[in-house]
C-alpha cells in the first residue's frame, strides 16, 4: 500500500488564512477539527444524514463531512467559531433552543445562513432548510421560535 | 436596607442555562473534542452475523500495515455484564448479535486503524437465530447462553439455566382468581415491537489510558462516570481509587450512555499498548447496533372490570427482548414489573416479567426505563376494555385513577407526597383536548381527525443506597463554585441546582459558577445521571451544602460582629444582624478568612459540602415483588390528535398533549423543553422508529437515513400543562420529569389511530404500511 500524498493548501477559515497539510481523502470536517482544532463542528453520522457538521462555504450551508478538504481551497469557510454575537445565537439562548448542545453548531450555521439568504422565509421554506439537521433533545418548537424571532417575518419582532 | 438590592426568587423562573454561551459558540467540549498528541486510535471490527461460531481469525495482513500498534481479539477476556457476567468485551469464538465487536485494531491514526480492520480475515460458521423473545421461549429454540448457570451474577437476578430466560420478576398482589370472579367484563390484548435506538447525536466514545502508577484515566461520554469505577472493580478487581473518569458535556444520552461498554474495550486496548491513551469512538452505524439499544417487548395484558368500569384484576406477561447479553435489560424488566400496570388502583395483580435472550443487539436503559413500553401494552388494553364496556376511555381512567391511600403493584402505600394528583391531570387534559366534542371528527370522505389519550406514571428503581453529593467552594469575591456529580447530558439540571443554591443563599445567581465537567477524583459522587432524579437528589445535596456554608459563614461572622450565631442571617452577599442589618460583614471578606487591619486572620477558604441518599428503599421480594422501589411517582395524562387519511393510512400528528404533576416547576422553559423533547422522542418511537430485522437477525437500517428520528417540521403543536402537588422530600417539592413526556406517546398514538380506524392496533411503530396490514390490508395480495 503506497502512502498518501500530502498536499499543502491555503484555506480561509473564519476570515483567517490557514495553511494546512491534508491528504486528498480528508474531509473538510476532519481538517477543521483535527488540523485546525475547530471542534465546534461535530461529527454525527459522516454521511450527511444529521447536519451536526454544517459549516458555511462562501455563505452557503454545507455538511462538512460530505466535502473533501481540497474542495474548500480558496473558499470562505465559516464555522461556528466564526459566529460572534449574532442574533440567531442570542435567540437560541433566549428560546432554550438547545439542550445537549451537540447539534447546536450545525443548526446555528444553517439558521444563520437561512436568515441571511432568505430573510423573509415562509414556514415551508424554513422546513426545507432545517429538515436537513437532526435535534434529538428538543421538540423543535424552541428552534422554530428562535429562527422565527430573527426572520423579518417574525411575529412581534422588535 | 439590604433586601431588594438583588432581584431574588429564582424558583419557577426560566433562568438562562449556565451552559448557554459555551453551547452556542461551539466552545462546549465533548469527549471526541479532546485530542492530545500521542493518542492512539482504536477501531472495532464488528460481526456481520447475528449468531455464529468464529471458526478462525487471521490478523497477519493487518499486522503488516505500518502504524498498527495492537490487535485485540481471539482471546478469552474476563466476562462482563452489569447484572450477569455473560458478555466477552470482545467476542471470543462466538458472536451473538449483528454488530458485536469481534476484534479491535489500535493504530497511530483512525485511518490506519480502519485499514487494519479491513485487513483482518474472519471465518464464521452461522448458527440458527432467535429472532424474537417469543421464539426464544420455544422448546427447540437455539440456546444463546449454554453456560448461564455458571455466570457470576448480582443479587436479585433470576435467570433460568438451559433456557433463554435471563431473568424473571414476579408481581403477586391480592388474589387474581378473586378479581376474576368479581369481574363482569374481561379484555385481553397482546402487543409487540422490536428493539430500536436512542440515536443521541453524539455517538458514544471514550479515551482510556493507564498511568505509570497503574491509575486508569478515562474521558468518557457517559451518564455513569462513578459507576465505571465500581464496574472496574467488579470486572477487573481494580480498586476504585485507581480509576478516574472525566466526563465533559455529553451530547445526548437518553439512557443509552448509562451502559458501560466502550470504556472496557478502550481500557483493554490501552493495556495492549503499554498504557498509552487510546481513543475509541463509535461510528453512527456502530452506535446504533454495537452499543446498547432500546429494548423490544412482546406483552399480553388481561384486565377485568365490573360493568360500571371498576378494575378488578390485571394479569400481565412481559417478554422483554433483552438481546444477546443481559447488561441492563434484566433490571429494565424488573422496573417493568414494578410499574406493570398503568396508574390505577387495582387490588389483584399478577405479573410475570421475563427478560429473554435473543440474537438482537443488547438492550440498555432508554428514557423511561421500560415504562413507555409497558404503558403501551397496558394503556392500549385499557382502551380495548373501555370499548367492551362501552365507556369513554378517559372516564374509565378517571374512575380508577391512583390516589393517596391506594397501593402500587409492589404494595407501596401512597400518600399525596409519594404520588401526584392524576385526577386533576385527567380533568385538565379533557379540557385542553376539548375531549367532549368526541374522539373522531370526519373532515371529508377521506380524512378524519381523531384523538386518543392515556395515563402514565413512573418511579425510578435505583440502587437502595444511591446517593448524590455537592461541594461548594467560595471565591474571594464571594462567589461560589458549585460541584456536583450530575452529568450535563442536556437536561439543564446543573442550572436548576444553581437556582436552588441562589434561592437558599439569597444571592445573585450570576455569582454561582457551575462546574460542568465531572472528574470523579474531585467531583463528589452522583450515583448515575438517570431516571429523572438529578434535581431531587443533587438538589437535596445542594440544600445541605448550602446549610453547611451558611453555618460556617455565621460562625465566622459571629466572631467578627460580636453577635450570636442565632441572630445572624445570610443573604444579599452579606452576613447581617437580623435586628440591625446595618451591622453586617460582606461574604467576600469572610470567604477566604477574615483579615483584621492588624493582620490577624480568622479561618481560611470556606468549603461546604452535602450529600443525600435515597431513603428507606428496599429490595423486592422474589416471590411477590413486594417492596419500596422508589421515592415517588410522577403521574400524567397525555393525548394525541391526528389527521388521518383513511384511504392510504398516512397521518399527520396535529397536537400532542401532556398534563404532568411536576410537583413544582423550578425552571419553566427548561421543564417545558424536557417535556417537549421527550414527547418528540415518544412520538418517534410510537410512530416510526424500529430496527428492521431480516430472517437472520441482522439489522437492516443502522443509519439515520433509514432509521429516522423526527425532523424539523414533523413536530406537532405541543400543548403542555403542569399540576403542582409537592413531593415533600424534594427541593421545593419538584418531582422527576425528564422522562415522563415520552411515556404515554406510543399508547396515545395507538389509542388515537385505533379509535379512528375501528381496529385495535397492536404493533409499533405505527407507520402507514403497518396500520394498513393491521387493518387487514395485504392479506390476499402477493406482496
Amino acid at each position: 500500500m503506497s502512502s498518501d500524498p500530502i498536499l499543502s493548501l491555503l484555506f480561509l477559515v473564519n476570515s483567517e488564512e490557514k495553511t494546512v497539510t491534508v491528504r486528498p481523502a480528508d474531509t473538510l470536517l476532519y481538517i477543521l477539527r483535527v488540523r485546525l482544532g475547530l471542534t465546534g463542528s461535530k461529527p454525527g453520522c459522516l454521511n450527511g444524514d444529521c447536519g451536526a457538521c454544517t459549516v458555511l462555504v462562501d455563505g452557503t450551508p454545507m455538511k462538512s463531512c460530505l466535502m473533501l478538504a481540497v474542495e474548500g481551497e480558496g473558499k470562505q469557510i465559516t464555522t461556528i467559531e466564526g459566529l460572534v454575537n449574532t442574533p440567531i445565537q442570542k435567540a437560541f439562548i433566549e428560546k432554550f433552543a438547545f439542550q445537549c448542545g451537540y447539534c447546536t453548531s450545525g443548526f446555528l450555521m444553517n439558521c444563520h445562513a437561512l436568515v441571511n439568504i432568505e430573510p423573509n422565509a415562509s414556514d415551508e421554506k424554513i422546513k426545507d432548510w432545517l429538515e436537513s439537521n437532526i435535534c434529538r433533545c428538543t421538540g423543535y418548537k424552541e428552534i422554530e421560535e428562535a429562527v422565527k424571532s430573527v426572520l423579518n417575518t417574525a411575529e412581534g419582532k422588535h | 436596607m439590604i433586601k431588594g438590592v438583588i432581584k431574588l426568587g429564582y424558583i419557577g423562573k426560566s433562568v438562562i442555562r449556565k451552559d448557554a454561551f459555551e453551547k452556542v459558540t461551539g466552545e462546549a467540549k465533548y469527549t471526541n473534542d479532546y485530542q492530545e498528541m500521542g493518542t492512539l486510535h482504536a477501531k472495532m471490527m464488528i460481526s456481520p452475523l447475528a449468531h455464529a461460531n468464529i471458526v478462525s481469525m487471521d490478523f497477519s495482513e493487518a499486522w503488516k500495515i505500518p502504524g498498527v500498534k495492537a490487535i485485540l481479539g481471539n482471546e478469552p477476556y474476563p466476562l462482563v455484564g452489569e447484572e450477569i457476567k455473560d458478555r466477552s468485551p470482545i467476542a471470543y469464538k462466538r458472536v451473538r448479535y449483528h454488530g458485536e465487536p469481534v476484534a479491535v485494531v489500535v493504530a497511530e491514526t483512525p485511518m490506519i486503524a480502519k485499514r487494519g480492520v479491513d485487513a483482518i480475515k474472519v471465518s464464521y460458521e452461522p448458527l440458527p437465530v432467535v429472532n424474537s423473545p417469543r421464539d426464544g421461549l420455544q422448546k427447540d429454540a437455539p440456546l444463546i447462553h449454554e453456560n448461564l448457570e455458571s455466570y457470576e451474577k448480582q443479587e436479585g437476578v433470576y435467570p433460568n439455566p438451559n433456557t433463554n430466560i435471563a431473568n424473571l420478576n414476579k408481581i403477586r398482589k391480592g388474589n387474581i382468581e378473586k378479581g376474576f370472579m368479581e369481574s363482569d367484563v374481561v379484555a385481553e390484548f397482546s402487543v409487540s415491537f422490536h428493539p430500536s435506538d436512542h440515536a443521541a447525536m453524539e455517538t458514544r466514545g471514550t479515551i482510556a489510558e493507564i498511568r505509570p502508577d497503574g491509575t486508569i484515566i478515562f474521558t468518557a461520554s457517559t451518564q455513569a462516570p462513578f459507576a465505571i469505577k465500581k464496574i472496574m472493580k467488579w470486572y477487573f478487581g481494580i480498586e476504585p481509587g485507581k480509576v478516574i473518569v472525566n466526563t465533559p458535556f455529553v451530547g445526548g444520552a437518553y439512557g443509552g450512555k448509562a451502559s458501560v461498554q466502550l470504556e472496557i474495550i478502550a481500557y483493554l486496548a490501552s493495556k495492549a499498548v503499554g498504557g498509552k491513551p487510546v481513543k475509541l469512538v463509535n461510528t453512527r452505524e456502530e452506535d446504533i447496533i454495537t452499543s446498547s439499544v432500546h429494548i423490544g417487548l412482546d406483552a399480553t395484558v388481561k384486565l377485568g372490570a365490573t360493568k360500571d368500569g371498576m378494575l378488578k384484576f390485571a394479569e400481565i406477561q412481559f417478554l422483554f427482548d433483552g438481546g444477546a447479553y443481559s447488561d441492563k435489560a434484566v433490571d429494565i424488566s424488573r422496573a417493568g414489573a414494578v410499574d406493570c400496570t398503568g396508574p390505577y388502583q387495582i387490588d389483584n395483580i399478577w405479573c410475570n416479567s421475563f427478560c429473554i435472550y435473543t440474537n438482537h443487539p443488547y438492550a440498555g436503559a432508554y428514557r423511561g426505563y421500560s415504562h413507555s413500553e409497558v404503558l403501551f401494552a397496558f394503556e392500549r388494553t385499557m382502551d380495548v376494555l373501555a370499548e367492551k364496556l362501552s365507556m369513554d376511555p378517559l372516564e374509565l381512567r378517571y374512575k380508577n385513577a391512583i390516589r393517596p391511600g391506594n397501593t402500587t403493584p409492589t404494595q407501596v402505600l401512597l400518600n399525596s407526597s409519594k404520588v401526584g394528583n392524576l385526577h386533576q391531570c385527567i380533568k385538565r387534559l379533557k379540557v385542553l383536548m376539548n375531549w367532549d366534542e368526541g374522539q373522531i371528527i370526519a373532515m371529508d370522505d377521506r380524512k378524519i381527525r381523531a384523538k386518543g389519550a392515556c395515563c402514565v406514571w413512573k418511579t425510578s428503581t435505583f440502587d437502595t443506597d444511591a446517593s448524590s453529593g455537592v461541594i461548594l467552594t467560595f471565591n474571594s469575591d464571594g462567589s461560589i463554585n458549585l460541584m456536583s456529580g450530575v452529568v450535563e447530558i442536556g437536561t439543564g439540571t446543573k442550572t436548576v441546582l444553581a437556582q436552588i443554591l441562589a434561592e437558599r443563599m439569597k444571592m445573585d445567581i450570576n455569582n454561582i459558577h457551575v462546574k460542568m465537567l465531572v472528574d470523579t477524583q474531585t467531583t463528589p459522587e452522583h450515583w448515575k445521571t438517570v431516571g429523572s432524579r438529578g434535581t431531587f437528589m443533587a438538589g437535596r445535596a445542594v440544600l445541605k451544602a448550602a446549610d453547611d456554608a451558611i453555618r460556617q459563614l455565621k460562625d465566622r461572622a459571629a466572631c467578627i460582629l460580636r453577635v450570636p450565631v442565632k441572630d445572624l442571617e445570610v443573604g444579599y452577599g452579606k452576613v447581617y444582624f437580623v435586628d440591625s442589618p446595618q451591622i453586617n460583614v460582606d461574604i467576600k471578606d469572610l470567604a477566604y478568612g477574615y483579615k483584621f487591619p492588624n493582620g490577624h486572620t480568622i479561618g481560611g477558604q470556606i468549603i461546604a459540602s452535602g450529600t443525600y441518599t435515597l431513603t428507606r428503599l428496599t429490595y423486592l421480594d422474589p416471590e411477590t415483588g413486594k417492596g419500596n422501589p422508589g421515592p415517588e411517582w410522577t403521574v400524567a395524562a397525555q393525548g394525541i390528535e391526528v389527521e388521518l387519511d383513511t384511504r392510504d393510512y398516512t397521518y399527520k400528528i396535529l397536537k400532542a398533549y401532556s398534563v404532568i404533576d411536576i410537583g413544582k416547576v423550578v425552571n419553566e422553559k427548561a421543564a417545558l423543553g424536557q417535556v417537549m423533547g421527550a414527547m418528540s422522542m415518544g412520538i418517534a418511537f410510537g410512530g416510526r422508529e424500529e430496527f428492521v430485522f431480516d430472517e437472520f437477525g441482522r439489522v437492516l437500517n443502522p443509519q439515520l437515513r433509514t432509521y429516522r428520528p423526527l425532523r424539523y417540521g414533523e413536530h406537532p403543536e405541543y400543548i403542555i400543562d403542569f399540576v403542582e402537588t409537592p413531593h415533600l422530600a424534594a427541593p421545593y417539592g419538584a418531582r422527576g420529569v425528564g422522562e415522563h413526556g415520552l411515556l404515554g406517546m406510543p399508547a396515545a398514538l395507538g389509542n388515537c389511530l385505533s379509535a379512528a380506524l375501528g381496529v385495535q392496533l397492536n404493533h409499533l411503530p405505527l407507520i402507514p404500511e403497518q396500520i394498513w396490514r393491521m387493518s387487514g390490508g395485504g392479506k390476499n395480495a402477493a406482496v
